[in-house]
């Protein structure tokens, strides 16, 4: 054994990987570099190739090119026991038949550490689980296996730790709070973690670093934030949040901004925000951006208009009430906006206007899509509306 | 699993003491049979045995084999023991040294068929096919056939004599040897179905969490590995001992064996058929099956199946 775990995080780098299966490509010549002590998240739909990405940095499969380095380290060619990496699998994958206690201190003992068992008892104390030590994993609840399964990874203080969607079994209350549990426990002991999820809200409130993947490709990579306001794709737009994907020409790109005839209505965005400057472009907004009128707004310097159009369907959430508006030639729109007087302002039918300003709007690198540009009204959320209203139907009969 | 065989897991325990809530003179009526047939011929058969095994000779018969009268003998045992303890340890020596022989042929076997094939479902049920397939054939007929290819002049002898493996005046049948062999083959199947119960359902995720917690394959398969398959070790072990240790085919002079090897099996039956000695053939019985109630109770404690999931 040459790799021993170290204390501190290491560099991961995968440079120009690649896996092929029989029959389909998993992952494209990846090259990808997590600085050491950061919180990277890999977000991508599932067959996107993020969780191949994550066995080959574990070592259960070889990629067919490329190199993966850890540190200094080439670690393409080690057997997955020599790795200073350790994961928190997707199911936990804790040993039925060990206790609690033997499961943690399994790693410790393997690489013949004196005080295994002082230290198993100390990583169990870090997840509050102490008391639990001498119990069967089966006697414990998912949320307590998920940190049973976390202290046995953290314990072994691996240079690098991937989580593979270890929060995916677990409801939504204790989610939020493993979240937290989670980062605090990154923060304290400084280990690189590579976290792989196809929750955009779990990469967005933990990690430092998004990579979104999407048929084996790193599609954009960057902060949440940056991820989010300016997404490059229309992959991206979508996969991360939701966004309003508008096409057409540029029909003018003077000064900092560039206007788009979308349907026959002049719609601008900043140029710096925009990835093309000329030809058909795509553009967006994000649904919370967008500002709901009940009369006509009128022209005004910096901020796009679009209507009139009808409210399709009103969706009540609480903290926020989603509007989807059917705008003629446009399709529909949706917009989020937040309750700040109680229950919907306006019902379904009503004529509306909405508005956004410039700087909100941007501009994607990929090519407008087809479907897009010609038939807009056949697109997702047409119908998942058509699906919503069938369910409802179907329960009112019920 | 497979160990419900051997009368009922703790599972099945809880179940039935969970029952009473739920039970209707249907169910009692659906029972009926098999307590019926239990009775008749295990009960009934039980209670005649222990009584024939404290049987006296007759002492109006004379001498003449096959007259018994009920008596409470209990020299039967202390006599019996002190005849037959040579073949009492040989037979559990073999037994054991057949299981021993057929797990560490079955398992390797079972591991390949459940996990390595079992990306391939269709070879895999063809393997298990070929495992089951000797089973087509009588027990008896593949013993013989053993017999044949083992025997003086057979393949198997001339060729090692041949190569001077062996030497001229050598013979395999009617050795231990032979004896344990041919044990040890005629219940590999037994071996090797359980284990693959419980290979089959391992879960891999199991066996990458060891790789990636540092240990090495083999002692992920020690840690890991077989301490998840041992019910199937169990079942299978046990489904192999319990009837070699009473076998009396292949230690038998007319198929693998000779006097030299006889087996309690063997000495049971000469007693039962030939010499018509009961008390002695049932007391030998009652002996072997307390020698193996007690082993297998000891193994079972031992290995603590009941831990595991």
């Amino acid at each position: 054994m040459t790799a021993r775990a170290s204390s501190s995080g290491a560099d991961l780098q995968l440079e120009g990987v690649s896996k092929r299966f029989p029959g389909f490509t998993a992952i494209e010549e990846l090259n990808l570099t997590i600085p050491a002590g950061s919180f990277f998240a890999l977000l991508g739909p599932s067959g996107c190739g993020k969780t191949t990405t994550l066995r080959i940095v574990a070592g259960l499969e070889t990629p067919t090119a490329g190199r993966v380095m850890i540190g200094d380290q080439d670690v393409t060619r080690m057997a997955p026991y020599k790795r200073p990496v350790n994961t928190v699998f997707q199911s936990y994958a804790l040993f039925p038949h060990m206790s609690v206690l033997d499961n943690v201190a399994f790693g410790l003992k393997r690489r013949g550490i004196k005080d295994a068992v002082a230290r198993a008892h100390e990583a169990l104390q870090m997840v509050e689980l102490d008391h639990v030590a001498t119990r069967k994993p089966a006697q414990l609840s998912g949320g307590q296996q998920q940190r049973v399964a976390l202290a046995r990874a953290v314990v072994n203080r691996p240079a690098l730790l991937l989580l593979d969607e270890p929060l995916g079994a677990l409801d939504l209350k204790l989610r939020r709070q493993m979240q937290v549990e989670l980062k605090d426990i990154q923060t304290d002991v400084g280990i690189t973690f590579l976290h792989v999820t196809h929750d955009q809200e779990e990469a967005m409130t933990m990690a430092d670093t998004i990579a979104v993947m999407n048929k084996g490709r790193i599609e954009q990579m960057g902060a949440p934030a940056e991820l989010y306001e300016l997404p490059r794709t229309a992959f991206v737009a979508n996969f991360l949040g939701q966004s309003n994907l508008f096409a057409g020409p540029v029909v003018s790109a003077k000064g900092d901004t560039i206007v788009v005839d979308v349907a026959g209505r002049k719609v601008a965005v900043p140029r710096e925000r925009a990835q093309r400057h000329a030809g058909d472009v795509t553009i967006g907004v994000r649904p919370e951006k967008l500002i709901l009128h009940t009369t006509d707004p009128g022209t005004q310097a910096g901020v796009n208009v679009l209507g009139p159009g009808r409210v399709h369907d009103v969706s009540f959430s609480g903290v926020s009430t989603q509007y989807l508006i059917g705008i003629p030639g446009l399709g529909t729109l949706s917009l989020f906006a937040q309750n700040l007087v109680s229950g919907p302002v306006v019902g379904d039918g009503a004529e509306v206007w909405v508005t956004w300003a410039v700087d909100h709007g941007f501009g994607l690198a990929d090519e407008p899509d087809e479907a897009l540009r010609f038939d807009p009204d056949d697109d997702t959320q047409a119908i998942a509306i058509a699906q919503r209203r069938r369910i409802e139907a179907e329960l009112e009969e019920a | 699993m497979a160990f419900g065989v051997f009368g009922g897991s703790p599972g099945t325990a809880v179940d039935i003491d969970a029952a009473p809530a739920r039970r209707s003179p249907v169910a009692l009526l659906l029972l009926l049979p098999g307590i019926a047939y239990l009775a008749l011929f295990f009960v009934v058969p039980f209670v005649s045995l222990i009584l024939t095994s404290f049987q006296a000779p007759d002492p109006l018969g004379f001498g003449a084999p096959g007259e018994y009268v009920p008596a409470f003998r209990w020299e039967n045992y202390t006599e019996v023991i002190t005849t037959y303890w040579p073949h009492i340890v040989r037979s559990f020596g073999y037994a054991i040294a057949a299981t021993v022989i057929a797990l560490l042929i079955g398992y390797p076997l079972a591991y390949f068929i459940g996990v390595k094939l079992r990306r391939f479902p269709l070879l895999q049920a063809l393997a298990l096919v070929l495992v089951i397939a000797p089973f087509f054939i009588s027990f008896l007929l593949r013993t013989f056939a053993w017999k044949q290819i083992l025997s003086d002049n057979g393949p198997v002898v001339t060729v090692l004599q041949s190569m001077t493996i062996l030497p001229d005046d050598a013979r395999i049948t009617g050795t231990p040897v032979a004896v344990i062999f041919g044990i040890a083959y005629n219940f590999i199947p037994f071996m090797t179905l359980p284990i693959y119960t419980s290979l089959e359902r391992l879960d891999l995720r199991y066996v990458e969490a060891g790789g990636d917690l540092y240990a090495s394959p083999v002692t992920t398969f020690f840690q890991v590995t077989l301490p998840l398959s041992m019910p199937g070790v169990v079942s299978g072990t046990l489904l192999t001992f319990i009837p070699a240790a009473g076998d009396y085919i292949n230690a038998s002079s007319d198929f693998l064996g000779s006097t030299q090897t006889a087996m309690i099996g063997n000495v049971i039956e000469a007693n039962f058929l030939r010499t018509q000695n009961y008390p002695v053939a049932a007391s030998l019985s009652i002996i072997l099956m307390a020698v193996i109630l007690l082993l297998v109770a000891l193994y079972v404690r031992r290995s603590g199946t009941k831990d595991l999931v």
